[in-house]
């Protein structure tokens, strides 16, 4: 296969990260069996709240794949070559999220051995139709794009000539998979919580937040662990990237409290009442919301003071604080928000089960062995032209 | 059933048509369901009139329900979070909740009220479906193909009155008695109402309209200007539950 003999050879300490991920993965993978013998009734969610961590999850990653956009569009369209270094290691993120959010959409099926009626019926006026275009489209461009470029770093040669069309392509390929996952919610008629025009926008605004941060974190990562330094300014240019995305979403989220708070209707007051006070009682995610809050509020004062962002430790903290603030907000409120209170406006508890929560971490390990491994491909192929 | 769905799929792309499209299924030979209080000049639309005041007459009655949960082998499950219904009893304030009916006797406040599928002209679980599991039928019914659904549950969300339920479990094991002529289902899918389209092919009345000892519920074609539904909604002031949401439920309630 594609120079995977790379991935193969590795340190010790590569050895026992990869072990240790697999070792989550199997375990995950015997909860996915239970949950495929007794069905979803081993899950947290109910007939009230339909959809629980795993869509959450998927929505949030779907965030994670598009932001590659972020070092694509200023390397090929603005020739900053300063991400000429990083570009491949967003375009692999890219590919570990769309796989991660494959593998969410699959473990939330009843029946997952029927997906594929999915394309056996197509259903032009069901946007999950349109979101698995998208994304499967996403995926096989970013392959395309990823090992058509890393060969020709190895064969230290210009990449083709035709991969430049396939590289536009993607950049608007990317918002689009944001939009629609966004659409999967927007035109729902009873749920008024995500009934809002400002929800694609959000969407993209924290992906282009949470997705460049993670990627800092890698950067910071990779130094640490190899030999490969992605150099300070990338970096420091991708800090600027999560701190106009932060503040674009911060406010999006405040147009979205004032409409709902100023106007004072019930139906989309109630859904902010419940995420952050509590309604009858029951505030399962106030302390979840308010996390994620300060969090976001604290590490947009961190970003916006230049000689904070400049100070590598500190942008550091900052980029776990946007990643996690982000990851609360879109990866757990977003989806159970919208489903409380009920259409009979029931305040229905969601808490994830042990299995879920299994799950969802063996999708993660499932990320970072992916990560690692694309990652170590790319670092030894660039060993190899280095060192020649 | 089969007929009716290969109508819609052949003649409706946007589930959006398939009201329009009513007059091109007839004007390409397709059968409606066989009418009840038959009608030859308009077509077949099903929909039901529901009196709360006389289902409220009679306590503490579930004979619908009954009757509804053995002709459909519908489950007992006892974990509310699981349960699996068809037709069920809501407080009036909780169905209607745009009706602001807060100085209104408690007793109307919180009587309960019959609610099950709604059977939408513009229906927003057909929309969403990827599958086309659930589809329109041109004699308005909502139907559920259990064979094609892959339990993605986004009917769910996009349903505005909390219709559909889904097997978190297998559903076979909470089932008390065993109707053999309808089948059961698998674990893993979503179902619902579907206004007896099995008994309303061999012209018979939804089992829940038969069971109701005070005719509570009536049910017949809306598009029969003469039949009880239009009579009925002709003398009597009748709401729909979320009609404002566009969606033109066909469940009709009086008050």
């Amino acid at each position: 296969m594609f120079m995977f003999e790379k991935a193969i050879v590795g340190s010790r300490r590569y050895w026992t990260w990869v072990c240790g991920l697999l070792v989550v993965i199997a375990v995950a993978f015997l909860a996915y069996l239970r949950q495929l013998q007794v069905g979803l009734a081993i899950t947290g969610m109910s007939r009230d709240v339909t959809w629980g961590l795993y869509i959450a999850q998927f929505t949030f990653f779907v965030g994670v794949a598009a932001s590659a956009v972020m070092v694509v569009l200023p390397y090929y369209l603005h020739d900053f070559k300063a991400f000429g270094r990083i570009t491949i290691l967003g375009e692999f993120l890219a590919i570990a999220s769309v796989t991660m959010c494959a593998l969410f959409i699959l473990v939330d099926m009843g029946q997952p051995m029927r997906v594929l009626n999915v394309m056996l019926h197509p259903t032009l006026h069901s946007m999950m139709f349109w979101d698995m275009m998208s994304l499967g489209g996403y995926l096989l461009l970013n392959a395309v794009i990823a090992l058509v470029t890393l060969g020709a770093e190895r064969k230290r040669v210009a990449p083709p000539a035709w991969i430049r069309p396939v590289i536009i392509v993607s950049i608007p390929w990317a918002v689009s998979i944001h939009t629609v996952t966004a659409f999967l919610y927007n035109g729902l008629p009873g749920r008024s919580f995500w009934l809002t025009a400002i929800l694609a926008p959000r969407f993209l605004a924290s992906a282009f937040a949470a997705g460049p941060a993670l990627l800092i974190l890698l950067c910071l990562v990779i130094r640490k662990v190899t030999w490969f330094d992605a150099g300070r300014e990338p970096i420091q240019k991708l800090a600027v990237i999560v701190t106009y995305a932060m503040l674009l979403n911060v406010f999006f989220v405040g147009l979205e409290l004032f409409t709902a708070l100023y106007s004072q209707i019930p139906e989309h007051v109630e859904h902010f009442q419940y995420l952050f006070l509590g309604l009858h009682g029951q505030a399962t995610l106030a302390p979840w919301m308010w996390t994620s809050s300060v969090l976001g509020v604290v590490s947009l004062g961190l970003l916006l003071v230049p000689s904070m962002r400049r100070r590598e430790p500190v942008l550091a903290v900052t980029c776990v604080m946007v990643f996690v603030s982000l990851w609360i907000d879109k990866g757990l409120g977003l989806i159970v928000g919208g489903f409380v209170p009920s259409p009979f406006g029931a305040v229905v508890r969601y808490v994830p089960t042990v299995p879920e929560v299994l799950i969802v971490l063996g999708i993660w390990a499932a990320g970072f062995l992916l990560v690692t491994l694309f990652y170590k491909i790319t670092l030894s192929v660039r060993a190899e032209v280095a060192a020649s | 059933m089969s007929i009716s769905r290969r109508g819609f799929l052949g003649a409706a792309g946007l589930s959006a048509l398939a009201l329009a499209s009513k007059s091109t299924l007839d004007a390409l030979g397709f059968e409606a369901a066989p009418q009840e209080p038959t009608s030859a000049a308009a077509g077949t639309r099903w929909a039901m009139v529901v009196d709360p005041r006389k289902c409220l007459d009679q306590g503490d009655c579930t004979k619908c329900i009954e009757a509804c949960d053995y002709a459909h082998n519908v489950p007992h499950i006892t974990n509310p979070a699981h349960e699996v219904k068809w037709i069920w009893k809501e407080p009036f304030e909780d169905a209607f909740p745009f009706l602001e009916v807060d100085y209104a006797p408690e007793a109307f406040r919180e009587q309960p009220v019959m609610v099950l599928c709604n059977h939408c002209d513009n229906a927003p679980c057909v929309r969403v479906c990827p599958t086309q599991a659930t589809w329109k039928r041109d004699d308005g019914i909502v139907m559920m193909d259990w064979h094609r659904c892959i339990g993605c549950r986004y009917c769910m969300a996009a349903c505005p009155y909390g219709s559909r339920s889904f097997n978190w479990g297998d559903p076979r094991p909470a089932m008390a008695s065993l109707n053999p002529d309808y089948p059961t289902r698998t674990k893993g899918v979503v179902e619902k109402c579907t206004f007896c389209e099995e008994r309303l092919a061999v012209g018979q009345r939804p089992a829940c309209v038969d069971a109701c000892p005070a005719r509570a519920l009536v049910f017949g074609n809306l598009d029969d200007p003469e039949g009880e539904v239009r009579s009925l909604l002709r003398a009597r002031f009748a709401v729909r539950r979320k009609a404002e949401l566009g969606t033109g439920p066909a469940v009709y309630y009086l008050v």
